[in-house]
């Protein structure tokens, strides 16, 4: 194919992926802009096929190739077809990951052949590639299993942490120094090693609620890495596509850690740095109010005004279409219902917001963290359904706890507030909640989708 | 212009397109934003077919060919995944009988 026709058709498909970003801003042409998307890497795929070669080196590999896409697109769309939407998040995290690992083999394989005629500023965006790539794909491997509860959600502190992550960096630069220096095979290989094992050791200590900021920053150091390895190929097309996921990744990183009240900073090392927590509480059994589905009915039904908020339990126990039904039920009896959405409840900025959607749950009633949070001195029942970090008043009392900062939804400020808990234990950050002992608390144990079938069926009695 | 410019140019210009296409997304789309934006990495699959093709020897050719399953896993599933999130954002009709059957949530 002709030179300047590949380059313009490359063109193309850059502008398709700046449309399809551009889509995915706003909910009417989301869809679309993905789909844009989707058609511009697909036609870019079948395009890199006939793309000029200035050697006359054939495609050899060719049907190797398609055998490879093929297996790839076998494995890939069963995952993300059968998935439930509980677990998106951690498939989000594996993705990403394996889009990092392809980066740095793209680049290891671009070393190998580079030689010893390479320029210095070739060597310098495979290393940084490499560095970069291994990093996103070790670290979005650990989120996986932190997310996927195979390792413990909580942040993994050990003894001098902070020391042994901060000589691992130390020696990726340097060995980075090395292959810089003498281009050997074996030092491309421990640089590799030790980016890996950084990468496994920064995201170690990031627990609860922050994980999904971390997997937001490797997916903009996966589109840097991509980006890296565009200037390595001479590939106009991946410089432009991975710069452009490096800064909307940034954005979006800055945009969910501003949800969280916190700095990337403190996301990342602020585990090391927060006091351990007095562990005195666990210990003592300290009395809490517990409700049946009928008492919490009764509440509802003779208030005027209800705000839900939903968290990752909901999601977990697929309740939102019967929530949806009960706030359903609410409304027909004149009560005012509306949904508070924390911008990070669940396991992802947006994702309360996915799943309400998918219940049908009309748009209007849900209703910001910002905007909300006025209106509870207003409001008779607030009813929790699975959430707890995100209401946590120690967010805003007990400095040094891990989510101490984060804006939470005030709900103490309600009239009557009800848990639907599966049972006393704490949140996804681990931590106690003041709140679940407070006079004005009712609780309700058990599956969030069976509480609340109870619920609807006691107010279908009333 | 030289290339190693024009590169560095196409490249500074791109972060502030980046920047300029995304600083004004609602959270609601934060979710299928990220995904959609990981999907678009796995552009990095034509990368993976260029230097598999290129492979000079058997190590070339085996890391090479790796790269390109996972740049379609990370690619094929990143489209498809963030499509099903964006599936659930359909213009919805106040429909009140047809919405209790569950459709996403099954499996």
């Amino acid at each position: 194919m002709n030179r300047n026709l590949y380059d313009v058709l490359g063109l193309c498909v850059a502008v398709c992926f700046i449309l399809a970003l551009k889509g995915l801003s706003s909910p009417k042409s989301a869809r679309r802009g993905n789909l844009i998307g989707a058609f511009g890497a697909t036609f870019a795929t079948v395009l890199v096929f006939f793309a000029p070669h200035e050697s006359t080196i054939s495609h050899h590999h060719t049907l190797l190739i398609l055998i490879a896409i093929i297996f790839g697109v076998a494995v890939g769309v069963p995952a993300a077809r059968r998935i439930q939407m509980t677990q998106m998040p951690q498939l989000v995290a594996l993705f990403n990951g394996v889009g990092g690992g392809a980066a740095a083999l793209v680049s290891i394989v671009e070393y190998l052949k580079l030689g010893s005629s390479a320029s210095t500023a070739d060597v310098v965006a495979t290393v940084f590639t490499v560095i970069v790539g291994c990093v996103s794909f070790a670290g979005s491997v650990i989120t996986f299993l932190k997310l996927q509860e195979i390792m413990t959600t909580r942040p993994v502190i050990f003894p001098g942490g902070r020391f042994v992550i901060a000589a691992t960096l130390a020696g990726v630069l340097l060995t980075a120094g090395w292959v810089i220096h003498s281009m050997g095979n074996t030092p491309l290989l421990v640089m590799a090693i030790l980016s890996l094992l950084f990468g496994m050791l920064f995201v170690l200590p990031v627990g609860g609620a922050d994980v999904p900021i971390v997997i937001s920053l490797l997916n903009a150091f996966t589109g840097l890495t991509v980006a890296a390895s565009g200037y390595v190929l001479q590939a106009t097309l991946l410089i432009v596509a991975g710069t452009l996921v490096g800064a909307s990744g940034t954005i979006l990183t800055r945009l969910m850690a501003t949800a969280m009240g916190r700095s990337l900073f403190g996301t990342l090392f602020g585990a090391f740095t927060a006091k351990p927590q007095a562990a005195s509480a666990a210990g003592e059994v300290r009395p809490v109010k517990s409700g049946s589905p009928e008492d919490v009915a009764i509440l509802l039904n003779y208030a005027q005004r209800v705000v839900i908020v939903p968290g990752f339990g909901l999601a977990v126990a697929q309740a939102q279409h019967t929530v949806r039904e009960m706030a359903d039920l609410l409304s027909a009896k004149g009560i005012d219902v509306a949904y508070g959405i924390h911008p990070v409840a669940g396991r992802m900025p947006g994702h309360m917001n996915v799943l309400l959607a998918e219940a049908n749950v009309p748009y209007e009633q849900l209703v910001e963290m910002d905007e909300v949070n006025p209106t509870f001195p207003q409001t008779d029942v607030v009813l929790v359904v699975g959430a707890n970090d995100v209401v946590n008043p120690a967010a805003r009392t007990t400095p040094g706890c891990p989510i101490f900062g984060m804006p939470i939804l005030d709900v103490s400020q309600a009239g009557n507030v009800i848990f639907m808990k599966r049972s006393m234990r704490p949140g996804f950050a681990g931590i106690e909640n003041e709140l679940l002992y407070d006079p004005k608390t009712t609780l309700l144990f058990g599956d969030a989708k069976d509480s609340l079938t109870k619920v609807v069926s006691a107010l279908k009695g009333l | 212009m030289s290339n190693a410019m024009a590169l560095l140019s196409i490249f500074v210009l791109s972060i502030f397109i980046g920047f300029e296409v995304v600083s004004k997304v609602s959270t609601t789309l934060h979710t299928p934003l990220m995904s959609g934006a990981n999907a678009i990495h796995g552009i990095i699959l034509i990368g993976a077919i260029t230097v598999a093709d290129r492979a000079d020897n058997n190590l070339q050719l085996v890391l090479g060919i790796v790269a390109v399953v996972l740049a379609t896993v990370n690619m094929v599933g990143g489209f498809v995944v963030t499509d099903r999130m964006l599936e659930m954002f359909k213009a919805k009709p106040k429909r009140t009988e047809s919405a209790t059957q569950e459709s996403g949530g099954s499996k």
